[in-house]
């Protein structure tokens, strides 16, 4: 564990990166104390105070630093909620999604013949369709909602995380030991936990981390198109969406802000996958 | 060669079946169509008229079996919006969508692929990590938000282009093109760029690898060994060796190019199928989506085959054991 | 005594890898006469490849010609810009690789990839390239040369891929020729047939060859002198014949008692215990001494060269 973390923090921006993750994290866990309003409290909104530059200090005394939205939403307050909101979606529908993807994935490798062969189809066919689709249409079909987003999401993304289980477990399951373990009256569903599943993690984390990363950029996009949260709690892509109307008029910061904040956190993200992908990879180690 | 073309066709028949199973229930069973059909508050006799005139007091397997059966003669329905066939509306639309994908997809290729290759060439120069990092942004950045900064930039702040629109096109083969006239190419820049993003960081990405790999292998040593120039080796060496990765890749993003076109497309305005999906969508256009689906899925699985067969163009030991 | 084709003189190649500096090749020194054969034998890492791809400029990064010198014809080749390099190498330099399967393009034809050689330097127009190709692939007894052009590498046997990768080398009949293990990969009877032929035609062409293997057999049957390396130096130099016969240093011994034919049927074969050192934490004096059945004390310090430049040694306590 101890060398684990030295070679990680060898790489530098891999280092700054999973600050920033931390930080994001942070700030997300404590949006509603250092938020300087509640963004979804309408009594807190005051019209007088719409799409103000940054800078502007508003009829509630503060200076909004970020400006204010179509509605006098303090920006800074409605990042921090967004990022908030797309944190949740992201781990909740990644940690599904890997969830879902590894007990088919391990099922597939463990149960082999047709069970195998039925679940590495639909898998496969799956990885060949962009997630988008699947995503739109299953947001379309179940309608808006928290709930539904993520069924979505994981719809989508469940497709990764069985490749890479069914991956890994193929391959333990070749080795010896577990030949032998299975040939033992223990039953079955130990082999998978004591077995199979603890080989699959180091891949599966690394397919994770990106997939969270993905999650929350599918998540951003479907809000932008307007299939995705309802308007009343606006995640990251909805504000962006929001601001996108007021872009040609030069009133900029509703957009650009939420969308460094968005990329800010998924560049993040991905850096840290990609380093632990490196360091996980037994044929990239020195 | 033949036998292999024929396995292909029924694998891509038999994925056709699968997926307008999926569409199928996907759209008609688990939602209920009859509260798109029908008013709420008709009566129940209307309510019962419809249904019955729909088929869908039938059990699913019939209504499957017909929704089949129309499938199989272009049939696929009547939007409820525009009232005229889907299929003559997404038709219509298809050739935008075709055109920005086909734009974004050869930037992509024609751009990233040689970034990549010298990328992976030189990987520790400094143009190669600012290549890279580029690339990491390209996979990182969502591409809507790239195209509100495209607007803002080029055709809000700069003024250069315009944001939005096909602008004036050429009616070639019964289809109206953008890229056949100056005003209609620059109505494409900025959408094609837009969408190209991602292949572009996946291009490099990938012939950068494919180089790295390739320039550490004995056959470029060979080949200095021979006396060619590096140029020569990584045009006609390099650049053939990586190619076929490449052009699977490529042509399974063109799939995936026309799934992101959605988001682009209701960026720009651009008139599309990605964006009569979206419309759709959002006013429960239940035929238009079925058949924006199929479509799709007959694309992809369409572009699957023709990618197999580059592949087997491609490399001539592949091809010897597709003709055994 | 005309000038040697090839001398060179402490030469040194060094790899800078993140645990230290590598010292592959480390102060070797050699003469080679124009259409001598010349083996140059060692264990793998010994530094006998990295010498082979030294002579044609060809050392990958992090590697590098730290020292020494390397003249071809009068002309210095370190520090050469790379343009003349590799106006030099295909043209005057060849080279041939232990894999054919490896070097040859697979998605290429064998005719493509004759014609990019050809036209490397000058050669004219591909009609012209292509004549050179199938004469030259006539030229290492492939059959039916010119319809072969327009087969890819996957459609020979490894011999013939070989001949191939032979014929490529031939192409502008070079001067010399660095022959890097190029029967290894290959079936016994092929190898015998290979190595008669690259004989034949290397005195044919009056072209020099430095023939890189770890078998000293296969060096045995070919060459006119041999060079034995260790640890990224020559320890034993000398005719063919004598060397043989009887070798200098313990090293030498070794590997001849670790051949086959050497000792009498029935016998174990004699291993050399241990294994090659680690280039990057050499100690001091003699490199052999950890693995020498005569080491003694003396072996702390660095050997002394004894015999003379044509049939020298770097021992302490050679034999005889």
């Amino acid at each position: 564990m101890t060398a684990f973390w030295k070679e990680y923090a060898e790489n530098r921006v891999a280092l700054v990166a999973l600050a920033v993750v931390l930080l994001v994290v942070a700030a997300a866990l404590a949006a509603p104390w250092i938020a300087p309003q509640d963004p979804y409290d309408l009594a807190n909104l005051d019209l007088m105070d719409a799409r103000r530059p940054p800078g502007f200090v508003g009829s509630s005394g503060y200076a909004h630093w970020l400006g204010t939205d179509a509605q006098g939403r303090d920006l800074f307050s409605a990042i921090l909620y967004g990022l908030r909101i797309s944190l949740q979606m992201g781990l909740v529908a990644g940690a599904s999604a890997m969830a879902v993807g590894a007990l088919l994935g391990i099922l597939a490798a463990h149960a082999g013949g047709w069970v195998e062969g039925a679940i590495m189809r639909v898998v496969d066919l799956q990885l060949s369709f962009p997630a988008i689709l699947l995503a739109l249409v299953l947001v379309a079909v179940l309608g808006q909602g928290k709930a539904q987003l993520v069924i979505a999401l994981v719809a989508a993304q469940y497709a990764y995380f069985a490749r890479t289980a069914y991956g890994a477990a193929t391959a333990e399951r070749q080795k010896d030991y577990v030949e032998a373990a299975r040939a033992t009256p223990l039953p079955g569903w130990r082999v998978v936990l004591r077995h199979l599943l603890p080989n699959c993690l180091p891949p599966l984390i690394v397919v994770g981390t990106v997939q969270v990363a993905n999650a929350i950029a599918l998540e951003a996009t479907l809000s932008f198109l307007g299939l995705g949260l309802p308007p009343t709690e606006p995640s990251l892509g909805m504000l962006i969406s929001n601001g996108f109307q007021y872009m040609m008029s030069g009133r900029t910061w509703i957009s650009v802000y939420p969308g460094v904040a968005l990329i800010i956190m998924i560049t993040a993200i991905n850096i840290v996958g990609d380093q632990l992908r490196d360091q996980f990879n037994p044929r990239l180690r020195r | 060669m033949l036998g292999f073309l024929i396995q292909r066709l029924l694998q891509a028949a038999l994925v056709m079946l699968a997926m307008s199973a999926l569409v199928f229930l996907g759209v008609y069973a688990i939602g209920n169509p009859i509260d798109v059909l029908i008013s709420p508050d008709a009566t129940q006799d209307i309510r019962a008229a419809t249904i019955r005139a729909y088929g869908l007091d039938r059990p699913l397997w019939e209504q499957y079996g017909v929704f089949l059966g129309r499938l199989l003669r272009g049939d696929l329905g009547r939007s409820f919006v525009f009232n005229i066939p889907v299929l003559e509306l997404v038709l219509d639309r298809l050739p935008a969508t075709l055109e920005l994908a086909l734009a974004s997809v050869l930037i992509g290729a024609f751009v990233g692929v040689p970034l990549g290759i010298y990328a992976g060439y030189r990987p520790d120069g400094a143009l190669s990590r600012g290549i890279m990092a580029a690339s990491v942004l390209g996979f990182s950045v969502p591409t809507f938000w790239v195209g509100l900064i495209l607007i803002l930039t080029f055709a809000v702040n700069l003024g250069w282009l315009p944001a939005g629109n096909r602008g004036e096109t050429v009616r070639v083969l019964g289809a109206g093109w953008s890229f056949l006239t100056w005003d209609g190419l620059q109505h494409l820049a900025l959408p094609a760029l837009n969408l190209s993003l991602f292949k572009l960081a996946m291009m490099i990405r990938l012939a950068r690898a494919g180089t790295r790999e390739v320039m550490l292998s004995d056959t470029v040593k060979f080949a200095r060994a021979a006396g060619l120039s590096e140029w020569t080796i990584l045009r006609r060496h390099v650049l053939r060796l990586i190619a076929i990765p490449l052009v699977t890749v490529f042509g399974l993003e063109f799939g995936s190019t026309l799934a992101f076109a959605v988001v682009t497309e209701t960026i720009f305005s651009w008139p599309g199928v990605g964006k009569l999906i979206i419309e759709s969508i959002t006013a429960l256009d239940r035929p238009v989506m079925v058949g924006y689906l199929v479509l799709v899925a007959f694309l992809f699985v369409t572009i699957n085959l023709v990618v197999d067969l580059a592949y087997a163009a491609l490399d001539p030991r592949l091809r010897r054991r597709a003709r055994a | 005594m005309t000038a040697p084709l090839l001398d060179v003189r402490d030469l040194r190649t060094e790899f800078h890898t993140r645990a230290g500096v590598l010292r592959a090749v480390n102060g070797v020194s050699f003469t080679l006469a124009r259409g001598e054969i010349l083996g140059l034998v060692g264990e793998s890492g010994s530094g006998k490849s990295v010498t082979g791809f030294s002579l044609l400029g060809l050392v990958d990064p992090p590697g590098r010609i730290a020292g020494g010198s390397i003249s071809f014809e009068g002309q210095e080749l370190v520090g050469l810009p790379p343009a003349r390099l590799r106006e030099l190498r295909g043209k005057r330099i060849a080279m041939i690789f232990q894999d054919p399967a490896a070097t040859l393009n697979p998605v290429l034809t064998v005719g493509a990839q004759m014609a990019l050689a050809v036209q490397a330097h000058g050669g004219g127009g591909d009609r012209a390239a292509r004549d050179l190709a199938a004469r030259s692939l006539a030229r290492v007894g492939i059959p039916d040369a010119v319809t072969r052009l327009d087969a890819y590498p996957h459609e020979f046997s490894g011999g013939m891929r070989q001949r191939v990768a032979i014929a490529i080398a031939l192409l502008h009949q070079p001067d010399l020729i660095v022959a890097d293990e190029p029967t290894t990969a290959l079936d016994v009877s092929i190898q015998a047939q290979i190595l008669a032929e690259m004989k034949a035609l290397a005195r044919e062409n009056g072209t020099a060859l430095v023939w890189i293997s770890h078998d000293l057999a296969t060096v045995s049957s070919l060459a006119d002198r041999v060079l034995v390396m260790y640890a990224g130096r020559i320890v034993e130099s000398g005719p063919v014949a004598q060397v043989l016969r009887a070798p200098l240093h313990p090293y030498t011994r070794g590997l001849l008692d670790s051949l086959p034919a050497m000792g009498r049927p029935g016998e174990m074969l004699a291993q050399i215990p241990g294994s090659t050192p680690s280039l990057l934490s050499l100690p001091p004096g003699c490199p052999f001494a950890p693995r020498c059945p005569r080491a003694d004390a003396a072996c702390a310090q660095d050997p002394p060269v004894v015999g003379t430049e044509g049939r020298m040694a770097l021992c302490h306590h050679p034999l005889t």
